[in-house]
Parts: C-alpha cells; structure tokens; sequence
C-alpha cells in the first residue's frame, strides 16, 4: 500500500466531527432505504432486483446491436451522436463547441461520468467557467475537493462547514440551517442557468428502442440544465442502455428506493431530442457523446462483466462497514465504496491501486442491497487472485507468497501440523486465561504485531483440541 | 441408528479455543449423535482462498475433501468455514472438474453446528441452563451466505435462565474479515469500535457467535478496554447445565 491513501486513511479515521458526518448520513439512508424496501412488498423487491439484473445483462451481452438502434432513433430526431473512446476526446469536443458556438457559461448537472474524466476541471482550465449545478456538488466545487460519495457528494461536510464555505466563497452571511443554505445556492445558480451557453448532464439511462435520455433528480437543475440553455450535451457511458421503455419502469423503482429511499426521485427527465418547429421551449441543438473509458475491457471479462450493471445508487457505500469508517476520499478514484474498490482496478490497472480488493471483509453487505444483484464480493475475491497472479508475474510479494506456500505444504500435512502447533505455544509463557497485550521479539512482528495494534490477542491454550480430544477418548474407553 | 456425525473443529478452535469443540461435541453426544473426530483434518483454506492464493487454497481444500469424503456427516461450528466448503469449492475447483465433483458430492452433508441441530436433528431445546444476559452477533458468512439469522436466536431462547438482548448493529461486520484484519489493521479496528460500543450498549454480560472468529476479534477489544463482557460460542451456551 502506498502511503497515501493509508495516510488519508489515517486522518479520517483520527477526525471524529468527519467520523460522525460520514457514519450518521450513511446511517440515515440505510434507514430511509429500509423504510422503502419494506413500504414495498419485500418479495416483490426481489423480483425486481432479479428482473433488473436480466435486463443489464442481456443488454451488456448485446450492446453493439442497442447502440446501434440508440444512435439510429436519436439521429432521426435530430441528436448528434458522437463517440468517445476517452475523456481527451470529451473534453475535446466539448471545447470545440464552446469555441464555434462563442459559449463562456457551462452549467452541469450531476453526472459521475463526467466527474470520472475530470470534465469541469479541464473545461476551466480552458478558461471556460463550467459550473456544478447540484446543491452537493456546487458545494464540493466550491470548497475544491471532489465527491466523497456517489449520490450524496458532500455528505463528508456538516452545515457548519458548508456554512463557513458560503461565508467564505460567496460573501454572503455565516448560515448553518440547510433550507436556508439551500436558498442561498439557488439565488447563485438562477441567474446562471439563466446566462448559460451550453448544459451538459449525464444520463442515468439510455432507452435505445424508444431513443431516450432519462434523467433522475431531485433538484430540478438537470430539468433546468437541459432545457434552458440552447445547446445541450449528454455525456453518457456505454452501459446506461436498457432496451425498452416499459423497462424503465423496474429501475426507477429500484434506484429511488435503492439510493434515497425515495419511491420514485421527484424529477424523471425523458429527453427525446432538440426543440422541434412548432415547439415552445427545450434546447436548440442536443449531442449525445457515449463514452467507453475502458469499459469495453470490462464488457471483454465473462466473469466481471457484471460490474458494469451498476446504474449508480450507491446503496453499496451506505451499507459498506469500510465506507462508512474510511469515507470516500480515501478511495483512489471519483467511484469509492464496494463497487469502487471492484472498478477501480479493473479501468486503471490491478497493481495501480493494489490494497483496493483487499480493503473489504468481504461480510457481504454489499451485494445483499446491490439493485442489480453485482456480486462485488465474489468480484473482489477474483480480483484478490488476479492480483497475487501478477505480483508473481512482477516478482514482487515473494515473502507473503512464500508464507502461503508453507502454510499450505503444512496444512495438508497433519503430522507436521500437529508439531507446528506444539512449537506455536512456544510463543508465549500463557499467565491464566489473561489475554496478550504484547508478545516479547521476535514474534512482536508482522501480522502479530498488526492484530496487536488494534485489540488483544488470544493465550495459545495448553492443549490444543485434538490433544484434549485423545485424552477424553481415552477417559471414554477406560 | 444414531447419527453418525464427523467434527470438523476448524484450525482456529484447534489450535486456540480448543473448548468451543469440546463443547460441540457435549451438545451433539447429548443429542444422539455418534461422534468422532477424523485426526488428519487441519484447515478449509479459505485464509488463502480469501487472500488471492488459489492454488494453495486448492491444495488444502483437497486435502480437507480426502479426510471428510467419507463422513455421513460433517458438522462446523463456523459459519464461515461452512461456507467456504460449501459454497466456495466449486468456485475454487472451476477448471478441475474431478474434484469440483468430489466437493459437490460432500458439500450437501456440511453443515454449520446451530443448522444442523435445528434442520437435520431437528432440535431447538438441547435442555442447557445459563444464567445470563447474552446479545447476538450475526457472522457475515452465516447470515449472508448460509442465511442464518432466526435459528441461533431460537436455540438461545430455549436456553434456561438466559436472556437474549439484541444489539442495534447485529448484521453488521465486527471487522475481523480474515487476514483483512492484519493487512488493513486501523480500518479492521475502527469497524471493531461499532460493534464494541453497540455490545455495550446492550448491558449484556457475553456476546455470543456461531463463529469462533469473530469472537476472537470482539474479545481482542473487549480485553484490551478492559471490559469484563465475556465471548461465548453458540456451542458453548447450549452445552451449559
């Protein structure tokens, strides 16, 4: 593990106002998810869960035929659609309009795909101002971090904070009640919705029969992005598709519940395409940039495919023991959680982030809630694997492997086992039933030492089982 | 015809809870049962299935089908390791079918301890005495893998004397996660301080698992704030008179 990451670790571990933020707002959607799932008839929940699933893996397994209708559907409307292999070509394109089109003003909606390839950033280094336009993530801009959660991206602030951020960056009054916070963001970005260019939002789903963008939202600054400024641009990744339209029907049900407890998010935007003659409002000019970023090595593996049927609700993060301890900036990248630690690896290399897999006690919490039923810790033991395959491939890890080796050589060997045990009571001089605080050198070491740092270790007993056990069938026969 | 029954004690209580198998085998021989303890057993493999090492771990888990393939019965007193017998072999045995077909065959006759007293020997009073107030830990792999949740809690309300008082985190992992606990050991404890606080808060005087594990990393932490909460296996609760 680098040192970074366990640094962040660290401190967010040490700082108790961050602790009580992040475990508390996980806490209440775990809750209000609770409350919904169970509103519901649970069964039929599962069903759906099921159902959804089907869906996301059909569609992954036939993606180029519903890209194809996709595209052909909104070209007819009047949608450009353009392909993306990486956010460079995004970014690109996104400029390009800016200059022909002599765009200042970007207002964005939510949109992890556009975080994933840094899109804000980059289009104001361009000199362009490009501004978030959802309550959490206006926030996290302004105070310069990025999003600690998928659904929730300040949900590591307390409005405290947000309220010396506004004092701060805005210049308006020291205000720490949320409704009024709330006012005071929606005063800003009024008027730039109103000014603005070009909105860009993301796309929770892409109908490809029906040719459709839906977006989902609780704010109404998607609704605003996309339709008050003349040119809107989608930027979606390549696994958003679902065939039909009635099939949106069972992840609606599934994302609100799954992600605010919600029965249905209080906005559901199905973009059809630019304004047509005769209409009244709705942007001039719409594109649809579909983005792979590496997913389509992701589509290339069987067996993880399946990470690419997450529609982002972020459940997993809520119900993850890590996540709620570790936070989302200590995740290497804008995914964090469960589902973060088993994509994270797979688009940016095994060995780039190698502790990821391992940061899990595989307690599966995870996969139970997961509305696409990911199986993320069968997914993080396949990773753990392929991982160890290519530290041997690197040479590295030779201590940790060697280790394993030997384990295994005297596990299948009972009488050596047997003589291990004997030599591993040697370890300590046992006082009672007390449990070790410390052990003496040279045993303080390794993975004692690190069990040690955290809680007490249990006395080697005098005898061990199978010794107790001889002795009782000897009593047994006597 | 008793039943005859194969303990599988697993390394952990082997090596350093030797009494949680002893109390097993009480329950078990009390119930009916014949039974005995196949002296080759050692391990599962699933320190190293869970690690990354596969082939070590099939090396083990063969080694383990060799000494149990026999057995009329193999009961566990760990939700984890049943689990690992019975739902991960397969996965460790994907490219070798001869044993992928070997652990097929046994993995119907594993059973956790609290499963098989409640499913096979269809028993939920063992006729055990504890005065005690006791809470619940859930062990990941038994509630979410082995979907073990009201059958432990059943058995325990059956127990003479004891109180079952529930702990608002029960499901929730106490952190320990095999070798997750030394490779990521700050993240390992934090988590542990939740379920601490949350056994607590109970006012029960032991914590009680179908999983030796677990208990081990409860213990850890209440030994070391020095808490006198005892830790008791399901085992050991139900062989108290």
């Amino acid at each position: 593990m680098s040192p970074s990451p366990l640094v962040q670790i660290r401190q967010t571990l040490a700082d108790p106002g961050l602790q009580a933020a992040i475990y508390s707002s996980t806490g209440r959607l775990v809750e209000k998810r609770r409350q919904a799932v169970s509103e519901s008839d649970p069964a039929e929940f599962e069903r759906w869960r099921e159902q959804a699933r089907e869906i996301k893996k059909h569609t992954l397994e036939n993606l180029d035929y519903y890209l194809e209708r996709l595209e052909e559907r909104l070209t007819a409307r009047g949608v450009k659609v353009l392909w993306a292999k990486d956010g460079g070509e995004v970014t690109d394109f996104v400029l390009r309009l800016a200059r022909e089109r002599n765009a200042r003003l970007i207002v964005k909606s939510k949109s992890m795909t556009t975080e994933e390839i840094h899109l804000t950033d980059r289009l104001q280094e361009a000199g362009l101002e490009a501004l978030e336009t959802d309550l959490g993530e206006y926030i996290v801009q302004l105070a310069g971090q990025r999003p600690s959660h998928i659904v929730a991206p300040a949900l590591h602030l307390t409005r405290y904070q947000i309220g010396d951020l506004f004092h701060e960056r805005l210049g308006v009054e020291r205000e720490v009640v949320p409704e009024k916070q709330t006012l005071i963001a929606r005063r800003t970005l009024r008027e730039k919705f109103l000014a603005a260019d070009i909105g860009i939002t993301g796309a929770n789903f892409l109908v490809a029969e029906a040719g459709l963008v839906v977006v989902v939202e609780n704010e109404g600054n998607a609704r605003l992005s996309s339709s008050i400024p003349r040119v809107h641009i989608v930027i979606a990744g390549i696994e958003k598709l679902i065939p039909r339209t009635s099939d949106l029907a069972i992840f609606l049900k599934l994302l609100g519940r799954s992600a605010t407890g919600q029965p249905l998010t209080v906005y559901t935007s199905l973009l059809g395409g630019p304004r047509l003659a005769g209409e009244l409002d709705g942007p001039e000019e719409v594109y649809l940039v579909l983005l792979d970023n590496g997913r389509t090595r992701l589509l290339a593996d069987r067996a993880k495919r399946q990470s690419l049927y997450c529609i982002r609700c972020g459940a997993c993060l809520n119900h993850c023991p890590v996540y709620r301890k570790i936070g989302g900036h200590s995740y290497p990248w804008v995914y964090s959680g469960p589902i973060g630690a088993i994509i994270t690896p797979q688009f940016h290399g095994l060995l780039e982030d190698a502790w990821l897999p391992y940061a899990s006690s595989l307690c599966g919490a995870c996969a139970e809630v997961c509305p696409v039923k990911i199986d993320i810790p069968q997914i993080l033991l396949d990773l753990r694997w392929e991982s160890v395959k290519a530290k041997v491939r690197e040479g590295s890890n030779r201590l940790e492997r060697w280790a394993f080796g030997v384990w295994a050589w005297v596990m299948c060997h009972p009488r050596l086992y047997e003589l291990a045990s004997l030599f591993s009571s040697a370890i300590t001089t046992s006082e009672g039933d007390g449990w070790l605080k410390s052990v003496p050198a040279p045993f303080n070491a390794g993975p004692i030492r690190n069990w040690l740092s955290q809680r007490d270790l249990p006395p080697p007993p005098a005898k061990t089982f199978r010794q107790l056990w001889r002795e009782r069938r000897g009593r047994g026969l006597s | 015809m008793p039943v005859r029954v194969s303990l599988f004690v697993t390394c952990i209580v082997d090596q350093l809870f030797p009494k949680i198998g002893l109390a097993m085998a009480d329950v078990l021989e009390r119930a009916g049962c014949r039974v005995d303890f196949p002296e080759d057993q050692t391990c599962c493999g699933q320190p190293a299935y869970n690690s990354g090492y596969r082939r070590e771990a099939a090396q083990v888990a063969r080694h383990f089908l060799r000494v149990f393939e026999s057995a009329d019965y193999v009961v566990v007193p760990s939700g984890s390791c049943t689990s690992m017998i019975t739902h991960h072999y397969e996965d460790l045995f994907q490219k070798d079918p001869e044993w992928a077909e070997r652990a097929r065959r046994l993995a119907p006759r594993v059973w956790e301890f609290s499963q098989f007293l409640l499913e096979v020997l269809k028993i939920d009073d063992v006729g055990a005495h504890l005065n005690k107030v006791v809470t619940y830990h859930d062990s990941c792999h038994a509630l979410r893998e082995l979907k073990i949740q009201d059958g432990p809690r059943r058995l325990l309300k059956k127990v003479r004397g004891l109180e079952l008082r529930e702990m608002d985190t029960a499901g929730e992992c106490c952190g320990f996660g095999g070798t997750f606990s030394v490779k990521l050991p700050e993240i390992s404890g934090a988590m542990l301080q939740v379920k601490l606080a949350s056994i607590l808060r109970t006012g029960a005087q032991a914590v009680v698992s179908v999983d030796a594990s677990c208990l081990m990393q409860i213990r850890g932490a209440l030994s070391r704030a020095g808490v006198p909460v005892q830790t008791l296996h399901l085992a050991e609760v139900l062989a108290s008179r």
